[in-house]
């Protein structure tokens, strides 16, 4: 894949605060990178340069080869938009929020109505053009902002923590039209997050962001490999459980984490703990599972979010669980809402927070 | 209160009423003055004060606050101060006293501009910086140039530009002292309904000065029912 978005020795400084320091990294044409990093690690100034509403102090930014850190940034803001944590919208209809930068690029009248259809219908939104942006909720008002973003079509799309404060509804249909665009518009997609879930389902490849400098680039997979310890300091886990853990005298122990539910886990301590499982190491049937996992549970499917190749759960089982399966999976199992599944992992896969 | 004054006073009321209703010309034609000149003079603030607010607004620059802190000062201006320096820049011994704009239409535009140009800047300047800041940043990352974001930030605060029209407008036609030191009140010429109202009060024709007393308040009035709706069917 070509390099889209280059990144070299990029430093910014707000007075006596560094908030990058000599940060080179290369965003790749169509690959989704994930941004992980605590909060204050500079994840949002590293997006809003890339995005070019943002001079950094020095180093060299260059966007399809050409060097954009410097002057008038409007050609690179023309191909790239950004998506903030903290909703920004026009105080005017939903419909002219997502014109504004249609009629930017001084698209007609009907290409302006048919975009701002289809950009609705993607977000689940169909019908809202006359409705007041800032009146909706702000799940919704989020995905208003997408929309906004999506109708401009640019080569790469970059997101901070698009999800961060909105209900899981929104968080479902947002990472869903995330994975879609990425699949089908092969648009570049740079997200800044602290949610595993996503870092792991929607990239290709994530880099963390610690004190402003890029400590690692790889794999998700690589980078929530590091020690979980360092994994809760920036990211936000999922099936994260806290209860009175008690020593089995076998090396294991025993997490009870409330509403009936007991964890057995691979380390041998006893008080108060806090526990997290993967959502990829659960092991989910429609039938009771005979195997070596220590912890096997019974539970309903309450949520279903479709993201292509893979599909995530939301599985009351006492307490609620997220579990993510291939698609192929899915549709094997014949799963819906309410089907009644079994969950299953290792003692190993219980890890300490 | 004594009851003649009482009687007097209803007694005028009810003859305002009359002229204003049988559409007296004199009560006509210092109106449609007033609304003129002040219509005028808040067209000028706006044209030289909406530039000026958009910076102070908007850009960061040093020496920013002490612009500001002139524009908060300068709206407690005495006018008759401001009047007589007015005056003595109109007279035929001033700078610009050549071009015999003294006790003109002109000058009142130009003395009352000058007046509420204070409230026009610090309201728009208001305005401007209770958009929320990330509005800029939005406006840019969907494509626009610095100058179209700017103009983006202007279309948000509209609802707050439009107020300071209206109370610079307000303020406007209810001033007096310096439309009397510049304009003088001649009949036909330079009277309006402020400078009216006091004169024609101390000669005791108190029905027409309540007839314009009460077109002054009908005005301010209208104008500011008429903005608060339109403002409310907007939102």
């Amino acid at each position: 894949m070509k390099t889209i978005l280059e990144l070299e020795n990029i430093s910014k400084f707000y007075e006596n605060i560094t908030a990058l320091d000599l940060v080179n990294l290369n965003v790749l044409e169509g690959e989704v990178l994930s941004l992980l990093g605590p909060n204050g690690s500079g994840k949002t100034t590293l997006l809003r340069i890339m995005a070019g509403i943002e001079k950094p102090t020095s180093g060299k930014m260059r966007f399809k080869g050409v060097r954009v850190d410097e002057g008038d940034a409007c050609q690179v803001r023309l191909r790239t938009t950004m998506v903030f944590q903290k909703t920004a919208l026009f105080n005017t209809s939903v419909y002219k929020n997502i014109a504004y930068g249609l009629q930017l690029r001084e698209c007609s009248k009907r290409e302006t109505d048919e975009k701002v259809k289809e950009v609705l219908k993607t977000v689940r939104l169909e019908g809202y053009e006359k409705r007041q942006a800032k009146k909706l909720s702000g799940g919704e008002q989020q995905r208003v902002a997408l929309a906004r973003a999506l109708a401009i079509d640019t080569d790469v799309l970059l997101l901070d923590e698009p999800t961060a404060n909105i209900d899981p509804k929104n968080v479902s249909i947002i990472e869903e039209v995330l994975s879609w665009v990425n699949k089908e518009k092969k648009t570049t997609m740079v997200i800044a997050t602290h949610n595993m879930f996503q870092a792991e389902a929607l990239a290709n490849r994530a880099a963390l962001l610690i004190e402003g400098r890029i400590v690692k680039v790889g794999s998700p997979q690589e980078i929530f490999a590091l020690p979980s310890k360092l994994l809760a300091s920036y990211a936000k886990l999922e099936n994260v459980f806290s209860g009175i853990s008690k020593s089995t005298g076998e090396g294991t122990s025993i997490v009870d984490v409330g509403d009936g539910l007991q964890i057995e886990a691979a380390f041998d301590i006893t008080g108060n703990t806090t526990v997290f499982v993967r959502p990829e190491d659960i092991i989910l049937s429609t039938n009771p599972i005979v195997s070596s996992a220590r912890n096997v549970f019974e539970g309903q499917i309450a949520e279903i979010s479709d993201l292509g190749a893979i599909v995530k759960l939301r599985v009351k089982a006492g307490r609620d669980f997220t579990v993510q399966i291939t698609k192929r999976s899915f549709n094997d199992m014949q799963l819906n809402i309410d089907s009644k599944v079994f969950l299953a992992f290792k003692a190993s896969s219980v890890q300490m927070v | 209160m004594h009851p003649a004054l009482g009687n007097e006073i209803i007694d005028g009321f009810l003859k305002a009423l009359q002229l204003i209703f049988s559409g007296d010309p004199t009560v006509v034609e210092i109106s449609v003055r007033s609304i003129l000149i002040s219509s005028s003079a808040t067209m000028l603030s706006v044209l030289w004060g909406l530039p000026v607010a958009a910076i102070l607004g908007l850009k960061r620059f040093r020496g920013r606050f002490v612009a500001k802190g002139f524009f908060h000062a300068m709206l407690g201006i005495p006018t008759v101060a401001l009047g007589l320096v007015l005056y003595l820049f109109f007279s035929n011994a001033g700078p610009i006293g050549f071009l015999h704009w003294l006790y003109s239409p002109t000058a009142m535009i130009i003395g009352q501009a000058i007046l509420i140009t204070p409230i026009t800047v610090s309201f728009i300047t208001s305005a401007i910086e209770s958009v929320d800041p990330e509005i800029k940043d939005l406006a840019k990352t969907l494509g626009a140039s610095e100058t179209e974001a700017s103009i983006a930030v202007l279309k948000e605060s509209m609802s707050g530009v439009v107020l300071a029209i209206t109370a610079s407008f307000n303020r406007a036609i209810a001033e007096l002292g310096v439309v009397l030191m510049v304009g003088g009140n001649i009949a036909g010429l330079t009277s309006v309904l402020t400078t009216t109202i006091a004169l024609e009060t101390n000669k005791g024709n108190i029905e027409l000065s309540i007839a314009l007393a009460i077109i002054l308040l009908l005005i301010v009035s209208a104008l500011s029912i008429s903005i608060n709706l339109i403002q409310r069917r907007r939102t």
